[in-house]
């Protein structure tokens, strides 16, 4: 088992002749993911190293049977790009644009929820999600994810912050400790998946027997996450907020990091995530630590 | 982008927002210009991005001329909190009967778009959340639906505005609206929106945040750029396209990604560091960008060792490598450099450094992060 994607998971790649579509979807199939096919309007009829090009996502989820799609265009055409890909019935759309207006993220949340409720958004501005051994899609160096062991324990991580994920990555591959999924959620203002949806699934999942959460300052999906922990996650978890020394009010390299008027802190996201019986690092290296303690008292 | 006062209410006014008339000045006779023409009496406000400018004596009632003189002369060049005021907006002065508050945004929580409406303006509506919050008006939108003129009247009415207000108050709101979402604002907000003696109401004060990430669509935002806040390092990073933000210490960064730079500062401070500033390459970045970060750490005076940590996903090592190598041939760095490269392509460009033959007292590398900051915070002590 594993969260969201598998070894099943057929997979369309919208921007596949693009510099960073092609480059990342290859790395993708070169990994082991079925990438069954790309979407790019105009180029119908082409192939990208052996992967057939479609003019849209409902002729290529017609001709492969796709039920995920990793979404690879410029922020200007992002959002259509999404809907698109809901309106064509994939189940699960991966987007990693960076760059995405607020007003358009927020309109195309809503209306997902509103009119395609079956579609799951991952991102925008997201590394991804890799299922380790099973399926990669997105940006995460596959390298560094440690295969999930048949009898476990292995953890599934949680990440808000696209390098921060790979750093969590690596410390438990260090360690040798395996990985059922690991879920880049981005750091946008308006994420489709946020921790909560992960935490659920992690949950509910039998691979999975200890969860890893990174988080930063800003917003307050860390203490939201902190509450549903407490009333229903019963997998023993350790985390790291990033930003303790983050000056208050100024807006640290993307839309999703920023204190402003004392909320949103690293130290009210740690205390609430630690009162909620979340091991919380003070660094990644250390949050990777009192991982490999959970996984040594399993 | 946070704009200023005036470029907030030159904003407003493409969205029909009515606004007092008025100018910008940055000396002495430019006030007395913009003020005849605005017409007797005026404000003279000073334009930092900062609140409590009233109290700190930034803002002005002037009767005439002579006023204007001695106002704008005081308040050009006055430290507010340190900051320099280097501009000015001098307006027609309005009458007041009552001030509200109106402000739109994205609640990133239930994520929707927020109305927040209140009859208690003009003071820092986080009091009046504070003392009062039922006297604050919450209304979410959902982006789809949009707003139209009879919820925002609603809202009026919520909030308990006067009949009176009703009308121009629920027709300023839509306009706001509009503002806020295809004039792609994070924070669209009018503190005080005045009722006047005469019925109208009207935006006596604007506060506009942009999202930079709309600026493909919006080539008037030009115009805002230029009278910016940023110290000098901030102005050549933002010339050469990089998320800097300057600090006080002595480690220079440069992480990819918000979250590894972010943690990358926590390090060093737990190491007993200080960072110089906080330096997000993106992902990405190629061997320019590399070499065009370096460049502004290497400007920083107070910079005693350079920290680059690199985990790479977009980011590929060996363009991360030929960055620094070029940079090192084009730029005459002062401080040594210690670096943690992981990741995409990381084992290529540890060989292309080594192979560049930089002598270890220029360039190291460490195997974690953790080790690294260790090793650029012992240099830069």
């Amino acid at each position: 088992m594993a969260i969201f994607v598998n070894e099943n998971t057929k997979v369309i790649v919208q921007g596949l002749t693009g510099g960073q579509g092609k480059y990342h979807g290859l790395r993708n199939r070169d990994y082991g993911t079925r990438v069954v096919g790309g979407v790019t309007p105009g180029k119908a009829g082409q192939d990208v190293d052996g992967i057939p090009v479609f003019d849209t996502v409902a002729d290529a989820v017609a001709a492969t049977g796709a039920t995920a799609s990793f979404v690879a265009v410029p922020p200007k055409f992002a959002s259509g790009a999404i809907l698109e890909a809901a309106a064509a019935g994939i189940g699960f759309v991966v987007c990693i644009t960076e760059g995405i207006p607020a007003q358009d993220e927020a309109k195309v949340y809503n209306t997902l929820i509103r009119d395609f409720p079956g579609t799951r958004l991952l991102g925008p501005n997201c590394p991804g999600i890799i299922s380790p051994g099973k399926c990669n899609i997105g940006i995460t160096a596959g390298e560094i994810a440690q295969v999930p062991s048949a009898d476990g324990p292995n953890v599934g991580i949680v990440s808000r912050s696209g390098t921060l994920t790979y750093q969590a990555l690596y410390e438990l591959k260090q360690k040798g400790i395996g990985v059922s999924t690991c879920v880049g959620i981005g750091g946008d203002p308006v994420p489709g998946t946020n921790f909560i949806d992960c935490l659920a699934e992690f949950q509910a999942d039998p691979e999975t027997h200890a969860i890893m959460m990174i988080g930063e300052i800003g917003g307050s999906a860390e203490e939201e996450a902190a509450e549903y922990i407490q009333a229903n996650v019963t997998k023993p978890m350790s985390a790291y907020i990033a930003g303790v020394t983050a000056p208050a009010g100024k807006k640290m390299g993307h839309a999703g990091a920023i204190v402003s008027g004392g909320k949103g802190t690293a130290q009210g996201k740690m205390d609430a995530l630690a009162a909620a019986g979340v091991k919380v690092g003070l660094n990644p290296t250390e949050a990777g630590e009192l991982m490999a303690e959970i996984v040594a008292a399993l | 982008m946070d704009l200023f006062e005036y470029q907030g209410k030159q904003y407003f006014a493409r969205y029909d927002i009515p606004v007092s008339r008025g100018g910008p000045a940055d000396t002495v006779e430019e006030a007395i210009k913009e003020a005849n023409q605005a017409g007797y009496p005026v404000v003279v406000k000073a334009q930092v991005q900062v609140g409590g400018r009233g109290k700190a004596g930034g803002i002005k009632l002037a009767d005439n001329e002579a006023e204007v003189r001695e106002h704008a002369g005081n308040i050009l060049g006055m430290d507010i909190k340190g900051h320099v005021v280097k501009r000015l907006w001098i307006e027609q002065a309005s009458d007041i009967d009552e001030e509200y508050y109106a402000s739109f945004t994205l609640d990133r929580a239930a994520k929707k778009h927020l109305l927040m409406l209140s009859a208690e303006g003009g003071v820092e509506i986080e009091a009046v959340a504070e003392s009062n919050p039922d006297a604050i008006v919450k209304l979410h939108i959902d982006p789809v639906d949009g707003l139209d003129e009879a919820t925002a009247r609603q809202a009026c009415v919520d909030a308990k505005l006067p009949e009176r207000a009703l009308d121009g108050a629920a027709d300023i709101l839509v306009k706001l609206y509009r503002c806020f979402t295809e004039g792609d604002c994070d924070l669209a907000e009018i503190n005080p929106l005045i009722l006047k003696p005469t019925g109208e109401v009207h935006a006596l004060d604007a506060k506009v945040t942009l999202d930079e990430n709309a600026e493909f669509r919006h080539p008037e935002w030009d115009a805002f750029r230029g009278l910016t806040e940023m110290d000098d390092r901030e102005k050549m990073a933002a010339e050469k396209g990089l998320q800097y933000i300057g600090l006080d210490g002595t480690v220079g960064i440069i992480a990819n990604g918000a979250g590894l730079a972010m943690s990358t500062l926590d390090v060093v401070n737990q190491v007993g560091g200080s960072a110089a500033n906080f330096l997000d390459i993106g992902g990405g970045a190629n061997a320019d960008v590399m070499a065009g970060a370096l460049e502004v750490i290497n400007f920083d005076d107070n910079v005693q060792s350079i920290l680059i940590n690199i985990f790479g996903g977009i980011t590929r090592g060996e363009e991360v490598a030929k960055g620094i190598v070029e940079a090192m041939g084009r730029v005459d760095l002062r401080a040594p450099i210690v670096i943690r490269l992981d990741g995409t392509n990381a084992e290529e460009g540890r060989q292309i450094l080594l192979d560049a033959g930089i002598p270890a007292d220029k360039l190291r590398s460490e195997p974690t992060m953790l080790d690294a900051a260790r090793a650029a915070v012992a240099i830069a002590k």
